[in-house]
């Protein structure tokens, strides 16, 4: 189910406050979180944000497009690598 | 045969089944039209008047997203998904699941016919 519209995105208040902080001074430094739940709100386009993926922070740089989404869906959590090669011959079973 | 929304032509089944040959419409939708139109949901494809047909048309064109633009609508919205790195237009692009179902069994419809794999356990007793 989605959210109420009552409420509002959600928006982690310390992120929020701090992107309030670089538009006032007009600076585009990286924000660092670990708020891979917030939403992305018009206000943080053209921001970078170092999204935490669990290991490290991924560099974000938030295009309009993103507006709606959240942080995380842009900081990929898992690495996949492919799969293993077949081992040669398992000894049957009986 | 009576032509609807562009290239469509339903046969002569009960217009509420036939009008679902239309892409994006559905039983829902396919009831509220005739409703607003003023037809009989039974009434057969063939039995519709001229006039009839232009009105179905008319709501249709007013209302609705059918055919070409609904599907050049909803490729848009893929490509922008793929577009701006999210995790849904990743599983888009790899052609698995986008809604955080299994995957490691089913997700047939995503992922096409079974690719076995030889080696891997289980398959010798499977193909015995």
């Amino acid at each position: 189910m989605s959210r109420s519209t009552k409420k509002g995105p959600f928006v982690a208040y310390h992120l929020l406050e701090k992107v309030n902080r670089l538009n006032e001074n007009h600076s585009k430094e990286p924000v660092k979180t670990w708020s891979r739940a917030s939403t992305i709100i018009p206000d943080f386009v053209g921001h970078t944000f170092m999204v935490h993926n669990g290991r490290l922070h991924v560099r974000v740089f938030v295009t309009e497009d993103m507006v709606g989404h959240k942080l995380g869906e842009f900081a990929p959590t898992r690495v996949f690598r492919g799969h293993t090669m077949a081992r040669k011959e398992e000894e049957p079973k009986t | 045969m009576p032509r609807i929304a562009g290239v469509d032509i339903p046969m002569d089944k009960p217009l509420r089944i036939s009008l679902r040959y239309v892409y994006g419409l559905g039983p829902v939708n396919t009831m509220d039209i005739l409703k607003e139109a003023n037809i009989d949901p039974q009434k057969r494809a063939k039995e519709l008047s001229e006039d009839e047909i232009a009105r179905i048309g008319n709501i249709i064109d007013r209302n609705y997203i059918v055919e070409g633009s609904l599907r050049r609508q909803i490729q848009q919205n893929v490509a922008r998904l793929k577009d701006i790195q999210s995790y849904r237009g990743f599983r888009h692009r790899r052609g698995l699941p986008v809604r955080g179902q299994r995957t490691r069994s089913n997700a047939r419809t995503r992922k096409g016919p079974r690719k076995t794999v030889a080696g891997k356990k289980g398959v010798k007793e499977l193909h015995g």
